[in-house]
């Protein structure tokens, strides 16, 4: 048995006990992160205050939500909104975080794109992000149900009829999905319990991995160089700071994080106190009715371009295209057949890959929006072409790269 | 080899009952997704036919979709006489022609309004048009509008069941 002594201070009680020393020098003194980085690097930190923010504000709507169909719209528009106090406040933290929690993170994926940080070890913390952008795209997706309007009616029917295949007419497993021939009690229950426990649960799972994923082949920073992770924290802990590639994650790193954090939850609460209604569909706000079809079903600003992928072409090419869009970020670690672990504005065509794959998707996110007529509707269909050649394209144009 | 081991032995024994147990599990997550039994009993309506007007579309509703129900006059059915493809979209209960179809645009399911004057269906949402027997006349709809499963029982229709009339149109490509 392990041999314990008296304690000399509380901290000495629980170190005995739970070695919380070697916990904080393994997670946090000792973890080691790259100096050369810039403030892209703080994207993680602020989607893990996003995602607290989130579950905080998750919590306080969950004591007055009803998953009924006769009641849920009522207690999000009537009890959270007008009766209960400062319900308002946790109803607009939660709209604006999940909109805006997006944003961040196609930041986060652009950034990890641009500095090539899916290669060379560092493939699981790509893969494992992606699955948390499917998990997060769920959680977005069942919440939008809850709240019972016209648009969580709609996009719950469209989006369940997509698993229907298009000319496969699976019309068993759509019905099944839903417990019911059209979206209602049983839908909205199941998608509650989605919501609230299933796809949070997997999402913590899939955040433990993603960190874990960092751990040995750590974060990559600016020119994508390899580190010498033990050499350089020798040289940190022999007092040399200045000359060592490597500072700590806390304090050094997380002072830094946190400053962007700051600046990040002042534009954030800018939103949620003067400018949320962004995230509040105006069609969301009659209740759903399965007999009056919206004039135009649109999904929320984050789901857009892979709407306009699917969108242009006849229903089952749509369908193809847009499982290829959902599907083939994850495989970007193998398409990408370069061995250079630089910057992109250092691999010739790729540069031009990376901005022209980003500008697109703007463009793509911009015409779903729009009423697929006239110009947008050609604008958006090449497009969409484009977004599926570029990937095509993109294992010949690597493969080619010159070594940097 | 540790297979030959009783450790080895012990330890398959356990994977093939949590296997089956692993099964059985998934069995009943499966089967707790399905439809309830109330939901599936709600799954039909009967409609009395003799109660339609002639040419004035009443919007019934069938397992939370809107079913329209059109009865046709003299001059429709002597219009649409020519055109078999409409005739054998049409339901015949008790000596009188209906359109009995689901009001779901099939394109993107949006719901086309009626216009008795000009007896063909407009859907809003992007241009499509039906005739009075519900089928395609303008694209983008890809086909005519869907015919729910109907029986026909004396003067009433059932619908959410499959009749021999029902089954006809199934094979015959009349609707999917």
């Amino acid at each position: 048995m392990a041999h314990f002594t008296k304690a000399t201070s509380v901290k000495d009680w629980f170190d005995q006990r739970l070695a919380v020393e070697k916990v904080e020098k393994v997670m946090m003194s000792e973890y080691w992160i790259p100096k050369n980085i810039n403030f892209l690097w703080a994207m993680g930190m602020v989607l893990v205050i996003t995602f607290a923010l989130l579950l905080v504000s998750g919590i306080f709507l969950l004591m007055y939500y009803q998953p009924n169909v006769n009641l849920a719209f009522d207690s999000v528009n009537y009890t959270i909104m007008r009766e209960v106090d400062f319900g308002w406040l946790w109803r607009h933290v939660h709209g604006v975080a999940a909109s805006v929690v997006f944003l961040i993170i196609y930041i986060h994926m652009f950034t990890g794109i641009y500095y090539g940080s899916y290669k060379k070890g560092r493939e699981m913390i790509w893969i494992s992000g992606m699955l948390l952008f499917v998990a997060f795209s769920a959680e977005a997706f069942s919440g939008y149900m809850l709240p019972w309007g016209q648009m969580s009616y709609w996009a719950g029917m469209v989006i369940t009829n997509l698993f229907a295949g298009g000319s496969l007419h699976a019309d068993g497993l759509v019905e099944w999905i839903r417990g019911d021939y059209v979206p209602a009690q049983a839908f909205l229950t199941r998608f509650f319990m989605l919501h609230v426990l299933l796809i949070p649960l997997a999402i913590m799972g899939l955040i433990g991995l993603h960190f874990a994923a960092l751990r040995i082949p750590h974060v990559n920073n600016q020119d994508g160089e390899e580190i010498d992770f033990d050499v350089e924290s020798e040289k940190y802990l022999a007092g040399k700071k200045a000359e060592s590639k490597v500072m700590r994650f806390a304090n050094d790193f997380m002072a830094k994080d946190m400053m962007v954090v700051g600046i990040y939850l002042v534009f954030f609460f800018y939103l949620v106190f003067y400018n949320y209604g962004f995230a509040m569909d105006p069609v969301n706000f009659d209740p759903a009715d399965g007999l009056k079809t919206p004039a135009h079903i649109y999904p929320e600003w984050y789901f857009l371009w892979s709407y306009e992928i699917l969108r242009p072409f006849d229903t089952d090419t749509g369908l193809i295209a847009f499982a290829f869009a959902q599907v083939i970020f994850v495989l970007l670690p193998f398409l990408d057949r370069s061995p250079n672990t630089v910057p992109a504005n250092r691999r010739g065509l790729f540069a031009v890959w990376f901005w022209v794959m980003l500008v697109n998707m703007i463009v793509l996110t911009a015409m779903g929006k729009l009423p697929p007529a006239g110009i947008f509707s050609t604008i958006g269909l090449v497009s969409a072409i484009l977004f599926i050649v570029m990937w095509i394209a993109l294992p010949f144009i690597t493969k080619f790269e010159k070594k940097v | 080899m540790k297979s030959n081991s009783r450790r080895g032995f012990m330890g398959k024994a356990f994977g093939a009952v949590a296997g089956i147990g692993a099964i059985g599990s998934l069995y009943a997550m499966k089967k707790s997704w399905d439809p309830l039994p109330s939901v599936k009993a709600a799954g039909f309506t009967t409609l009395d036919m003799s109660a339609y007007n002639e040419n004035e579309l009443v919007t019934e509703k069938w397992r939370g979709k809107p079913i329209f129900v059109l009865k046709l006059n003299a001059d429709m059915l002597k219009a649409m006489k020519s055109k078999k493809n409409d005739m054998d979209r049409l339901i015949k209960v008790d000596g009188s022609h209906y359109m009995v179809t689901i009001g779901l645009c099939t394109h993107l399911g949006c719901i086309p309004g009626y216009d008795p004057d000009e007896t063909s269906f407009l859907c809003a949402c992007h241009g499509g048009m039906y005739d009075a027997s519900g089928d395609v006349t303008k694209a983008p709809p890809p086909r005519g509008l869907d015919i729910p499963p109907f029986k026909i029982d004396g003067t009433k229709l059932v619908l959410g069941e499959e009749g021999s009339e029902y089954k006809a149109m199934k094979e015959n490509g009349i609707t999917l």
